[in-house]
């Protein structure tokens, strides 16, 4: 009953809605990529270089003659990949470490918070750089970089949650019954830190995408010829003068996707907590 | 939180930040010796020679005291390309970030404390939506993306600034402003968004209290009132945001350099990663996290010393 009811504050909320939408009709893009981008994301044209936007070109050529929508339609199968599969590093790697530190306390969560406190310390970009400069420069790499460290996050709100939960007193009731603490915490803790873990996935997911686009902008991600929008960006810096359209549809592609996701966590926030605000 | 307390947490920190920073070289694929012998690398009187000259043949822990006790006399280890020290080169980069840095930091102010009391002060308003409509459109732009396009715009159509370089202000500080306001502006931006969040809520929470509904009880003109009673009490929270954001800084830093070709910080660290030059980023990430926590120590000491209801506690 509690859901139905934040699902109907999510839906009152027209911003939070016209997010969504666009977040389903990205995955749907880039699900449906092979079947409706007009052309091979990767296959040069030396006829069609560097082309403006044309009926036949929607997005006109990039500078070896390859359909820019095509690479924006495949670009978000990177970027979307990125962000799924490194807020899931990151939730995988916090949520437990935030809920053993909220829950068992003591030194365990001295420990815990020291190690989260020296992650945070180092800028999120400059640490990601660093580990995909370490691990060697590809998507793979730059996912699990950004996951590792968007992971301190996730444990904060974990942490948080769990020992205002760990409080209540139906938890207080199943240890007078006898529940042994593992059981607690997965059966009776765990399905609670949901709300605030889902608000902070929906955050993270809009940052990973953007540090998926840095990386790979930088040339640490998404390596060439395979299309992703911070790769698209970097190369179409070349060509600003000759050709200023490379340089605008991936970047409105990415404003849009990060948008969105900021957009549906606000919503969800403010859905999930009425008090905030 | 007693001052003493909070200042001996930042230790157990910093002690961890560079066991962090020196378990990256172990995540390295390959034999640094190797790395560095370039074309002596077939010979293993060579590899030997580096792997004694940089401790890479004793146990872990020998390794990091050996590391840690150069690093706490200010020597980073040298660069692997250029042997200069590491120490030197970010202390020569380190200004022109910091330059470009503090003028973000003025813009963010600019921009992001106004707007977030108009917000406030027109709750729910039109005014309210569109400041928070420019906010969350700021927080979601890439920068470098927002760079680029004041390239096309300013530079390339226009013609009224240079596209990319960088001028000392000891050499032109005309030109130095010329060359730096355009990234100092994108770097600024998403921290403008964040600020104007933080100004509107700490205003509105502000605004509901009783001293405010007294002082509009005395007659005071409602300007005097926002600015002179809200606006003051309002802004303590925002300042200690504002040093949080240095990390969003130096990351920006890295990109906006990058896009503007500016000789600093962030292009070094990038250029680092390129070549190899795994010491330069070592020293980059130990020194941007120190920065971090020392900057944020001192906020809170600012926060304790600004606002007399903490000194007791």
């Amino acid at each position: 009953m509690v859901r139905g009811r934040a699902l109907n504050r999510f839906l009152k909320r027209p911003a939070a809605v016209a997010g969504l939408v666009v977040i389903v009709a990205f995955v749907a893009l880039a699900v449906l990529a092979p079947l409706i981008a007009p052309f091979d994301p990767i296959a040069t044209s030396w006829t069609a270089i560097r082309k403006a936007p044309s009926a036949l070109h929607w997005m006109g050529t990039d500078e070896n003659g390859r359909d820019v929508l095509s690479r924006v339609l495949f670009g978000a199968r990177a970027s979307l990949l990125a962000g799924v599969v490194s807020v899931s590093i990151a939730a995988g790697i916090g949520v437990p470490a935030g809920l053993l530190a909220g829950f068992a306390g003591g030194w365990v969560d001295a420990v815990l918070s020291r190690i989260v406190d020296a992650m945070l310390a180092c800028p999120f970009l400059i640490l990601a750089i660093a580990l995909t400069a370490f691990l060697g420069p590809n998507l793979t790499n730059a996912m699990i970089a950004i996951g590792v460290s968007t992971a301190p996050r996730f444990m904060r709100v974990a942490r948080a949650a769990t020992q205002e939960i760990a409080g209540l007193d139906y938890v207080q009731a199943a240890y007078t019954l006898g529940t042994t603490p593992l059981r607690i915490a997965v059966r009776h803790v765990a399905p609670n830190i949901l709300p605030p873990v889902l608000v902070q996935a929906s955050l993270a997911l809009a940052a990973a995408i953007i540090a998926e686009a840095s990386l790979s902008f930088l040339g640490l991600g998404q390596q060439p010829p395979s299309p992703s929008w911070g790769s698209m960006l970097n190369s179409a810096q070349r060509f600003l003068t000759q050709a200023p359209w490379l340089a605008v549809f991936p970047g409105l592609a990415i404003f849009l996707c990060v948008l969105s996701f900021n957009l549906v966590g606000d919503g969800l926030r403010d859905a999930l907590d009425p008090r905030g605000r | 939180m007693k001052l003493g307390v909070r200042i001996a947490q930042v230790i157990p920190t910093i002690i961890l930040v560079s066991v962090l920073v020196f378990c990256l070289q172990q995540l390295m694929p390959g034999d640094p010796a190797i790395v560095l012998a370039g074309e002596e690398r077939g010979d293993p009187r060579v590899l030997a020679q580096i792997r004694a000259e940089l401790w890479l043949d004793r146990s872990l822990p020998e390794q990091y005291w050996h590391w840690i006790s150069n690093v706490v006399h200010g020597d980073l280890g040298h660069s692997w390309r250029t042997r200069q020290p590491v120490a030197e080169l970010i202390a020569q980069k380190l200004p022109v970030t910091a330059q470009v840095g503090v003028m973000a930091f003025l813009i963010a102010v600019l921009i992001g404390v106004p707007t977030g009391v108009v917000a406030a002060v027109k709750r729910d308003g039109p005014w309210d939506y569109l400041a928070n409509a420019i906010g969350l459109a700021g927080l979601s732009m890439p920068n470098f993306w927002l760079g680029i396009m004041l390239i096309l715009f300013v530079s390339v159509d226009l013609g009224w600034l240079p596209a990319s370089g960088y001028v000392s202000p000891w050499e032109d500080w005309r030109q130095s402003l010329a060359t730096t306001v355009m990234p100092a502006f994108v770097l600024g931006n998403s921290i403008a968004a964040i600020l104007m969040r933080h100004t509107r809520s700490a205003m509105l929470s502000v605004l509901d209290q009783d001293y405010i509904r007294t002082a509009r009880a005395k007659g005071l003109a409602e300007m005097t009132v926002i600015l002179r009673h809200a606006l003051r009490n309002a802004l303590i929270p925002v300042v200690t945001l504002g040093a949080l954001e240095l990390g969003t800084l130096l990351s920006g830093a890295v990109l906006t350099e990058q896009v503007f070709s500016i000789p600093g910080f962030g292009k070094m660290v990038v250029d680092a990663v390129f070549n190899r030059d795994y010491p330069v980023v070592q020293g980059v990430v130990l020194v941007t996290a120190l920065l971090f926590i020392l900057l944020n120590l001192l906020a809170d000491i600012l926060y304790v010393l600004v606002d007399p209801r903490l000194r007791r506690a």
